[in-house]
């Protein structure tokens, strides 16, 4: 059979990822290999297209790996790095472990409330982002509302503003939609007679949900770590306003390099690296999006 | 036959609202305390939505954001009209396999890479900063959203009605924008209004692409909580809030109402 034409509706959205989204990242790429310069925009070289092929060839030899060598001999790279990984895993995984409890209750629901409680996770999803996390500065500062609580009930109290597990809380909080969501779809499409049989062979409730349920909602739950694994890597606004100035994460470094030292080619560079590293869940995750739409 | 919720997904259910909700009605309350301190509980007082209204770059930076988020949800509805069709129809194509490859990851990928190659491009191109490379970057930002929510509703539609109007003369053109758009305008409502809000509540891209003069809401919220927890932040954030949550509640109706006109067609037939 020949193989269906892509058809002139795709020509626009195409050209406009083309042009916004895939050609950007050569740019960014040829900036990592650049030099920072005191100019404007502050890098060098730049191509030089009056002097035609002698130009263009001036402007290769000029670059060179020398960020990457750069980046390389600092620690602090290597450091945030790891910890953008470290933070994000964790996140996931406290994600995959909060999420699934509650997207299973909601899926054993009666239809009208199962609608009702999807509306009611999404919606956080709508409001503003920077506002939800600005609203945990108020609640775990010192003197904040956590603490006041806690005093209140003559427990001990925590200062947690301003570290990793602040910056956690953060994560968990503000991705709880993207994981509940996907675990939803899956868990809410079962086939109930599926549970029927298994009892009907003998299996305990728990039995049967340990080897016909949770089984077959693992591509939910894939579809949700990535979903949320990704961005999160990248993250900028959680550990900026949460984490305070010792927590590292790639997408701060690069906001730093680019707004506070204007060091272009270190941003491009420190995003090419992130980049490399989330290939490969990028991929996973459109292999799962392409099976789903099957 | 489906058995009920236990009392252990009831409670999974319930702590997960509360934990989703519990900062957002915390912020609220105190957008109301007439103390500065957060730790101080100093009365009930709207002074603080007053002093939103005193506050002109607060104002200035709200018209600039509305503005951004008008132009650029538009811009991404119609794109994603476009891809949602090429998804939904075309496919084993290679042009879907490709659009599918960057809705996908324009989805997923962190802000702060998709910022800075923004920036990068109209650094490149000589475009000057400002208002409309902040349109162009929360175009490209909303546009795998508003793909993705209509792509839902048009895979669901019916479409021997648009053949139907094909068979009595229709060009095809033409009963895509008689039958078919008419049919997913609910969702198409619903990938607008999601496009507007996430423009709307934009830090990143808006920093990266924004020139002098084209400051978003987002930005300048952004620089005076960097400074500490501040009432009048409250203020315009339990503003937004609850601007957004009428919005969505709306649109949902919007969309149940129409699947459920379209489903007594149905039963009509």
């Amino acid at each position: 059979m020949r193989r269906p034409r892509t058809g002139l509706a795709a020509i626009l959205p195409l050209l406009w990822l083309a042009v916004f989204f895939a050609f950007p990242f050569l740019l960014v790429a040829k900036l990592s290999l650049s030099d920072t310069a005191l100019a404007i925009p502050p890098y060098a070289p730049r191509l030089d297209w009056s002097r035609g092929w002698a130009g263009i060839a001036a402007f290769l030899r000029a670059l060179d790996l020398e960020t990457y060598a750069r980046l390389g001999h600092d620690r602090l790279y290597l450091e945030a790095y790891l910890s953008s990984l470290r933070l994000a895993g964790l996140g996931t995984a406290l994600l995959l472990a909060i999420g699934y409890p509650i997207a299973y209750g909601i899926s054993r629901c009666a239809p009208r409330a199962r609608r009702a409680l999807v509306m009611a996770v999404i919606l956080p999803f709508w409001t503003s982002f920077l506002i939800r996390i600005y609203a945990w500065i108020a609640i775990l500062k010192p003197a904040g509302v956590l603490n006041a609580a806690l005093s209140g009930l003559h427990l001990p109290t925590v200062d947690i503003l301003d570290t990793e597990a602040a910056v956690v809380l953060g994560l968990v909080y503000a991705y709880l939609p993207f994981m509940v969501l996907p675990l939803y779809a899956v868990l809410e499409r079962q086939d109930a007679r599926l549970l029927e049989a298994a009892e009907d062979l003998g299996a305990t409730p728990l039995a049967a949900f340990w080897r016909v349920t949770f089984p077959l909602s693992l591509p939910g739950a894939a579809a949700g770590a990535l979903l949320c694994f990704i961005p999160m890597a990248g993250e900028f606004v959680i550990p900026d306003l949460l984490g305070g100035s010792r927590t590292l994460m790639l997408g701060r470094v690069i906001w730093t390099e680019f707004f506070a030292n204007r060091d272009w080619p270190a941003a491009s560079a420190v995003a090419i690296a992130l980049l490399a590293t989330l290939a490969v869940p990028i991929l996973l995750f459109e292999h799962e999006q392409a099976k789903v739409a099957r | 036959m489906r058995r009920g919720p236990s009392a252990f997904n009831l409670a999974a259910i319930g702590l997960g609202l509360a934990f989703l909700y519990a900062p957002m009605a915390i912020l609220a309350a105190y957008s109301f305390n007439a103390s500065r301190l957060v730790s101080v509980w100093g009365g009930v007082s709207l002074g603080w939505y007053a002093a939103i209204f005193q506050d002109d770059q607060l104002l200035d930076a709200l018209f600039v954001t509305l503005r951004v988020g008008l132009l650029s949800a538009t811009l991404a509805t119609a794109l994603g009209v476009l891809a949602a069709v090429t998804l939904v129809r075309r496919a084993g194509s290679a042009g879907r396999t490709v659009l599918a490859g960057g809705i996908y990851a324009t989805l997923v990928m962190p802000e702060v890479i998709l910022g800075l190659s923004l920036l990068l491009l109209f650094v490149a191109a000589g475009l000057p900063r400002g208002f409309w490379t902040v349109v162009l970057g929360h175009a490209t930002l909303t546009l795998a959203y508003a793909t993705v929510v209509i792509q839902a509703r048009l895979q669901a539609f019916d479409r021997r009605l648009e053949e139907a109007a094909q068979d009595l003369g229709c060009p095809p053109w033409q009963a895509f924008l008689l039958v078919t758009l008419p049919g997913i305008a609910p969702a198409v409502a619903a990938a607008w209004m999601l496009a507007f809000t996430l423009s709307l509540d934009d830090l990143v891209i808006a920093s990266f692409t924004s020139g002098p003069g084209a400051t978003t809401l987002p930005m300048r919220l952004y620089s005076q909580v960097r400074l500490g927890v501040d009432p009048k932040i409250n203020a315009v954030s339990t503003l937004l809030i609850a601007a957004v949550a009428i919005g969505v509640v709306a649109a949902d109706w919007i969309q149940r109402r129409g699947m459920r006109s379209g489903a007594a067609q149905r039963q009509a037939k």
